[in-house]
């Protein structure tokens, strides 16, 4: 699955110097560079500490990461139209604990009836930050700013001091994050599910392709005949859905919820998708690069631990990492615009 | 310059006194409330408290007003105050003095902020994607610098000042600099050349910039000034609660915000005024103080701050919208 954004995706003149051949080559093509980072990541850890590169922690690594990517892709595709989700850490609460007491009033609920509730809760906030922005006019950050405080605070006053936990959930809903399939854990499989169909529909379904058009310039979209306000509407819509299902997942891995889950997971989130290559001004990106972006990130947390760094030290390294990453991205894709200007005025 | 900035804003000054006007009835209101939901509201221990709990939040707003009406937006504020805090713990267990603790603490915070400035004037990036990436970097260097200890054995003569009001009044100490700060803010955004220049780069950058308007070295004055406010915000932070530690002021960021745009000024940039914010912290200080008196929890009183910060911007574009097709709907009587 090779996904590419589709801005500044020409062929590079043969006839250019070698750097900056090279640099518009990497930053073409981000996934590979990501890709690179990621295994040098895998590799350097593993050589310092042979034990790093067991199964056990390999699959602890993909349980962490597969809640936080499915999240970075639904931030994604809310990104790649210039607007962001901040309320998404207050679904996934929201929805988690929602989940947990559907089980505490009926203990024998169907896991993919567990799921689709979650769903369900993630898609009706989903469709309020939606009205707001696309009915409202509020600006996406305002708007989700603010019910990122609402949702959070109805959590609290919901959950009122209590918890769920892992005593009231079924067996089989705890062995979404226990249980294998083909060795890897179930809930790692429906997240991989997750994000190949939303790689599937950002690359070649007409809607998913929109969005990359109201990024990259939503008053040529709109003069394009887009509905504009639809396409918005369906982008929260997705990134509501995913942080309500990651809430049920979120449930099931950890067992324990209360109302401060997930808090501040929003900004881990936007930092995964930024480490990815998704621009945060829109229009570029893809599901593909917003994962790794997520794996990397959660590969580094784990490194520092088997390592033996301080903790203290991850967010700090994860600070750097973000700077670092909207450095060389936004000065990559200036250098290469740089060219293709060239390339157009010089034939 | 001078004869364009004043006809720029001049016909938006009067949408806002309206919503300073709104802002002011709110707030009018809100004392109500608070008289009518507990008698012990009105007593000065209790104004006090209101005035202390909104000290940091204001002190970091006031710059917040500058960058946001300049178009841009600095995240990593509270970080910066956690930083500031850890700082300040770390260099008295050295021995250093108190008052050159301070002014290391300050001179640190303008360096976060400069860092800011430089990575958003110099390499044009955008400020939201930065001082997310900061919000970390400075938060973790928070916890570099001091983990999960707290230093607390700071000199009783420097904490009373964070425990004692002014004189016979209810205003508490660390007010007195909010109150200060509020009145230069005030001064210089609405009453200088400088100040004016940061609307005209708020309503349109390109054209400050071709009327003589030097929109980077603006910005990078406007970062720097943040890192240094939020460093003075930690500093009284720490001696108010008499604990230097690395998570002080976490998610105060938002908080700050929140008041800054319910405070009229438009996320956009270009449009607001620091009346308007002053008024905006009160109302958000009033209102958790009376619901808290009457037991509401303090994370049940986020919903509070949402709703407030929402409806700050849809109720005008709702009326907006609704004048709008009020107008078309006559147009197409008139026909």
């Amino acid at each position: 699955m090779i996904i590419r954004a589709n801005t500044m995706d020409q062929e590079t003149p043969p006839a250019a110097p070698a750097i900056s051949t090279w640099l518009a080559q990497l930053g073409k093509r981000r996934e590979t560079a990501l890709f690179v980072v990621l295994i040098a990541l895998v590799a350097c850890t593993g050589i310092a500490r042979p034990q790093f590169l067991n199964l056990q922690n390999l699959r602890d690594v993909l349980l962490n990461v597969a809640i936080v990517g499915l999240l970075t892709a639904g931030m994604t595709v809310v990104m790649l139209m210039r607007h962001i989700d901040l309320s998404i850490g207050s679904v996934v609460g929201v929805s988690a604990y929602g989940v947990g007491c559907l089980y505490v009033a009926f203990p024998h609920l169907p896991v993919p009836v567990a799921l689709m509730a979650a769903v369900a809760i993630g898609l009706a906030a989903g469709s309020i930050n939606g009205a707001l922005v696309a009915i409202g006019r509020v600006p996406s950050l305002v708007a989700t700013l603010s019910t990122l405080y609402i949702f959070r605070g109805a959590d609290y006053a919901w959950v009122n001091g209590g918890q769920i936990n892992a005593s009231s959930l079924p067996d089989a809903f705890s062995k979404l994050a226990t249980g294998t399939a083909f060795g890897i854990p179930t809930l790692v499989l429906i997240a991989v599910l997750v994000l190949a169909c939303l790689g599937v529909y950002l690359k070649s379904f007409r809607g998913g392709r929109e969005h990359y058009a109201i990024g990259s310039n939503p008053e040529a979209a709109r003069l394009a005949g887009i509905h504009v306000e639809r396409r918005v509407m369906v982008g929260f819509l997705i990134s509501g859905a995913i942080a309500g299902l990651a809430g049920g997942l979120w449930l099931a891995r950890f067992g324990t919820v209360d109302a401060s889950t997930a808090k501040g997971i929003e900004l881990q989130v936007v930092a995964a998708a930024v480490v990815g290559s998704v621009a945060i001004n829109g229009g570029a990106g893809t599901i593909l690069g917003a994962t790794l972006g997520a794996l990397v990130l959660g590969v580094i947390n784990i490194a520092l631990v088997v390592l033996q760094i301080s903790p203290f030290w991850q967010q700090a390294i994860q600070g750097a990492l973000i700077v670092a990453a909207v450095t060389t991205d936004t000065l990559l894709a200036r250098s290469l615009a740089k060219r293709m200007m060239r390339k157009r005025d010089h034939g | 310059m001078v004869d364009i900035v004043p006809a720029v804003t001049a016909r938006k000054h009067t949408a806002h006194l309206t919503w300073e006007v709104l802002l002011t009835v709110i707030l009018a209101g809100s004392l109500a409330l608070g008289r009518l939901l507990s008698s012990v509201f009105l007593q000065t221990d209790n104004l006090s408290n209101i005035l202390l709990d909104i000290t940091e939040i204001s002190l970091m707003a006031l710059p917040m007003t500058f960058i946001i009406v300049t178009g841009e937006i600095d995240l990593s504020v509270a970080s910066v105050l956690g930083a500031s805090s850890a700082l300040m713990g770390v260099l008295w267990h050295m021995g250093l003095p108190m008052p050159l603790v301070m002014v290391l603490v300050v001179v640190g915070g303008a360096m976060a902020g400069a860092l800011n400035g430089w990575l958003v004037v110099r390499l044009e990036l955008p400020s939201l994607a930065v001082t997310i990436g900061t919000l970390a970097l400075f938060r973790g260097i928070a916890y570099v610098l001091l983990g999960d200890q707290a230093v607390a054995d700071f000199p009783a003569s420097y904490t009373a000042f964070g425990m004692n009001t002014l004189g016979a009044t209810f205003i508490p100490q660390p007010f007195a600099i909010v109150i200060v700060g509020a009145a230069l803010f005030g001064i210089v955004l609405h009453a200088t050349p400088f100040g004016r220049s940061l609307y005209a780069i708020g309503a349109n950058s390109s054209a400050a910039r071709f009327s003589g308007i030097d929109v980077g070295k603006a910005k990078l004055r406007l970062f720097v000034l943040s890192g240094l406010v939020s460093a003075i915000a930690g500093i009284i932070f720490t001696l108010r609660f008499t604990s230097a530690r690395g998570d002080n002021g976490e998610g105060f960021e938002l908080a700050v915000i929140a008041a800054v745009l319910f405070g009229g000024v438009s996320i956009f940039g270009g449009r607001g005024s620091l009346y308007g914010v002053l008024l905006s912290l009160l109302i958000v200080g009033v209102l958790r103080n009376a619901l808290t008196l009457v037991d509401v929890s303090s994370e049940t009183l986020t919903i509070v701050t949402g709703l407030l910060l929402l409806s700050s911007v849809l109720i005008p574009n709702l009326v907006a919208g609704w004048r709008a097709r009020r107008d078309k709907r006559l147009v197409a009587a008139r026909r």
